[in-house]
């Protein structure tokens, strides 16, 4: 496939494009000069870390720059038409009928009060490309494309009737209505579960080699990349690391940076078990108002291991968290420490129960209060449970710190001046200053990307060894499973599927479920992709399955 | 550039900059600021200034009324005196301290009662704010001046149950405030960590909620300001407020109101009731200024003109 973008016709050439950003009164460099050349048909991957400039390079190839910045350099060139010389109105008549961009949020994209055909419609009408029966005939088939279900009469419905994929996969049926040469594609994916990311990634691949379309496809996953485009492109700090056809760039990647996006997948360990359970969740039903979203489940956590709740959204991972820490009094069943039941509400347990289990948040941001040094928000808990004062609580809050990697110096920061990674290190630090022996993990990696992943894992694993702490790991990303945990429980609708040793669920045969969001996770090879739909699992095998559940209204 | 083997968390962000202080940042903001906002800290500070030195500067006693009556401007009395003989400039300057020190407590008062109440609302929810937000609602559709006026008649006109009344009165639209924008802060995952940890109401209300929500409330401050000085000279020149001998701006301009209509003969002395009325005015827009500069740099509200 890598061969199919070998053809001579040019569509876009941008040279030396340099663009600025204006922040703290002054303007900076966020592209420091790229070459970009796409060919008709060609799809390149554009994959970089956030800030990487991703976002910026993909709008700037439609000759356009964000509110706050500027295209200060270079030229752009798409199929002869200069785009920095071109006035506004000849972008605008290029922009929507021959340049499409589709964005990461479909929900935001779409206007929820107008129907998904009148907006699929609106720009080739407006154009004066097609007349409206056209038009809607042409929606209908393009809607079909995209695997769609009922394609006559799914663009009835409003943007809230239908599920996330299908959102995403109706903006990709808006972009194609004009039968553009290029689209843009901004993490289309990355918000969705993987179950449903195969259905769009197999709906978008299906349609731009139908329509011939070329594009630059924009996502921090390098197996998405990996099955979408021709070839590769990796940004960092504003600048091309390297670019690379597909097959070259995963079979021999030439950059050391480049090298490291695969680094998450290279940490393993074996899976192991105990049978000493230092929590244990005993058949538990949980509901948020009348609707119950866990049903009768019993999770066992052994001591000084790891387990891993896998699911996508909505399968309950952190209602169950939630009943453990207390939050969510369960409607039956019971929660265990040591085999002593603990009091189902938070407000019943005692300080000493609630030291032994600890947190930490996906979101570092939100679980920091901003307006307190690093050292208030890691000493506070050495403080309120240990009761030490002063020279003492100075001294833990040094040594919490260095156990994390980091030195002395960051007691003073405040939380806005620390990276993502470092914002993580800082709340696994203030659950460790509580000497817990259970800490649950919600998602605490999937924020961050992954050199900084590798590295919070790595931590995690070796504090485990340290201190024999047993963790809770919440997580959708089947890759850091494989990393870090020893038993897995596989959840779906608020019901435990499967359990038991990370080898065993791993190793087939799976029930349904396992089996399809196994198959679903985008593995690092070329031709993945065809593959999973030749087996019928990227089609309507998957749609069945994951969709089915999912266009149930839901109960808010 | 090998950083899959040299990678290190701590270096991450670069080296730490010195914190600077307090007055440091508070410098360079003021270096930064416009005319307008330094116009208004400079009239605010001359008003403190007068407000605490008041008996040093008055070159007369506050309710000292050993002399004619509406006598005209001259040296011995700059501003002339008023309908019993009392000189009008040291009654000026005795009203700032008075007015100003009467409407700043109530103001306190009422951010003490309204903010708590709401960041206890905002962190129980449940009945607790349903009863709170309720009462308030009640107490905000009762137009707060006739409400005042009632409720002072009741108890009559002393100071304290001046300041109280009206803290009680404008504390309702703190609480509205305040309420706001904590629900949006405890949210936060940090509030539910210290939940979680097991902290108290106050540690929560105290330093995981009130820091974040300092900035509006300050700006809320300086308004609720000035509508309670506004408030308390309405209700002096309605002669329910600050009581005589006490200077106090509001009633002294209902006491020289009359004066107005001897302008056509004595410019004068047509000027002097609305001298107190400008004190009012300029205070109210020095402080309007100094709120707007804050608003605009600590919440990005900015004019777009």
């Amino acid at each position: 496939m890598s061969t199919e973008g070998n053809r001579a016709e040019l569509l876009l050439a941008m040279r030396g494009v340099r663009i600025d950003g204006f922040a703290d009164e002054r303007w900076h460099e966020i592209i420091k000069g790229v070459d970009l050349t796409l060919h008709k048909g060609e799809v390149m991957g554009l994959i970089g870390e956030s800030g990487a400039g991703k976002s910026t390079l993909g709008l700037a190839a439609m000759g356009f720059a964000r509110p706050g910045c500027r295209i200060s350099g270079g030229e752009i060139v798409f199929d002869g038409i200069d785009l920095m010389r071109a006035s506004e109105r000849q972008k605008q008549r290029l922009r929507g009928s021959r340049i499409a961009y589709v964005a990461q949020s479909a929900a935001a994209a779409f206007n929820p009060a107008h129907t998904l055909l009148d907006q699929t419609l609106e720009a080739t009408v407006r154009h004066g490309l097609r007349s409206r029966e056209e038009a809607e005939r042409d929606a209908r088939a393009l809607y079909a494309a995209m695997d769609l279900p009922d394609p006559d009469t799914i663009g009835d419905r409003f943007p809230h009737q239908v599920s996330g994929g299908q959102l995403q996969r109706a903006m990709t049926a808006m972009a194609m209505a004009s039968r553009p040469d290029l689209i843009i594609f901004d993490e289309p994916t990355t918000a969705l579960d993987v179950t449903t990311q195969v259905n769009v990634l197999a709906a978008i691949r299906k349609a731009v080699k139908e329509f011939d379309t070329a594009a630059i496809y924009i996502t921090h996953d390098l197996a998405v990349v990996a099955q979408m485009a021709d070839r590769i492109k990796v940004l960092r700090y504003g600048e091309e690391v390297e670019e690379a056809p597909t097959g070259e760039m995963l079979s021999n990647p030439r950059h050391p940076y480049t090298r490291s996006l695969w680094a998450v997948r290279s940490i393993r360990k074996p899976g192991e078990t105990s049978a000493d359970r230092v929590l244990e969740i005993d058949r538990v039903t949980a509901a948020y108002g009348t609707v119950d979203v866990l049903h009768n489940i019993s999770i066992g956590l052994p001591r000084g291991k790891t387990v891993a709740l896998v699911g996508e959204s909505g399968s309950g991972k952190s209602t169950a968290a939630r009943v453990v820490t207390g939050l969510l009094p369960p409607r039956r069943g019971e929660v265990r420490f040591d085999g002593v039941a603990l009091p189902a509400d938070l407000k019943g347990r005692t300080k000493e129960q609630k030291r032994r289990i600890q947190m930490i948040y996906q979101m570092a941001d939100t679980a920091m209060n901003p307006r307190q040094t690093v050292r208030e928000i890691i000493g506070r808990p050495i403080a309120f449970y240990h009761g030490l004062r002063g020279r003492e609580v100075e001294r833990r809050v040094e040594r919490l710190l260095e156990q994390i990697e980091l030195d002395g110096s960051f007691a003073d920061r405040l939380p806005g001046e620390l990276s993502g990674g470092q914002k993580q290190r800082i709340c696994i630090a203030r659950a460790l200053a509580a000497e817990p022996e259970v800490i649950i993990c919600d998602e605490v990696t999937s924020a961050l990307d992954q050199i900084v992943q590798e590295g919070i894992l790595k931590l995690l694993m070796r504090l485990q060894k340290d201190h024999g702490l047993s963790y809770i790991f919440i997580t959708h990303d089947i890759a850091t499973v494989e990393a870090i945990a020893d038993e897995v429980v596989v959840m779906l609708q608020g019901r435990v599927v499967e359990q038991g040793l990370k080898e065993e669920i791993f190793a087939p045969p799976h029930p349904e479920y396992t089996e399809l969001l196994l198959s679903s996770v985008p593995e690092m090879e070329a031709g993945w992709l065809e593959r999973a739909i030749a087996r019928g699992e990227g089609g309507r095998v998957l749609d069945r399955l994951a969709e089915g559940d999912r266009e149930r209204p839901s109960p808010r | 550039m090998s950083e899959s083997e040299g990678y290190s968390a701590a270096a991450e962000v670069g080296a730490v900059r010195m914190r600077r202080s307090w007055r440091e940042r508070a410098w360079i903001e003021l270096k930064k600021a416009p005319f307008t906002a330094w116009l208004g800290l400079v009239i605010i500070l001359a008003y403190i200034f007068v407000a605490i030195f008041a008996p040093w500067l008055a070159p007369y006693g506050e309710a000292d009324a050993q002399f004619g009556a509406y006598e005209p401007w001259s040296a011995a009395h700059v501003f002339g005196t008023d309908q019993i003989g009392r000189d009008i400039l040291s009654r000026l300057i005795y009203g700032a301290r008075n007015t100003i020190g009467i409407a700043l407590a109530t103001t306190l008062l009422a951010f003490l009662i309204g903010g708590s109440l709401a960041l206890l609302a905002a962190i129980s929810r449940g009945w607790v704010d349903q009863v709170l937000s309720r009462a308030v609602d009640v107490l905000i559709s009762i137009p707060s001046l006739i409400f005042a006026l009632m409720l002072l008649s009741i108890y009559g006109s002393t100071t304290l149950s001046l300041i109280v009344i009206i803290a009680v009165l404008d504390s309702t639209r703190v609480f509205r405030l305040a309420r706001a924008v904590a629900m949006n802060v405890v949210v936060m995952d940090y509030v539910e960590a210290a939940r979680l940890r097991g902290e108290g109401l106050g540690w929560i209300m105290r330093r995981e909620i009130l820091p974040n929500i300092m900035p509006p409330l300050v700006a809320e401050f300086g308004l609720r300001f000035c509508f309670v000085f506004l408030t308390i000279a309405a209700l002096s020149f309605l002669g329910v407020g600050i009581q005589p001998p006490t200077a106090d701006w509001g009633s002294m301009v209902r006491e020289n109101a009359s004066l107005i209509q001897f302008a056509q003969f004595d410019i004068k002395a047509g000027i002097t009731p609305l001298l107190p009325a400008a004190a009012i005015a300029i205070l109210t827009i020095a402080v309007n200024f100094v709120v707007d500069w804050f608003l605009m740099k600590t919440s990005g509200l900015r004019d777009e003109h």
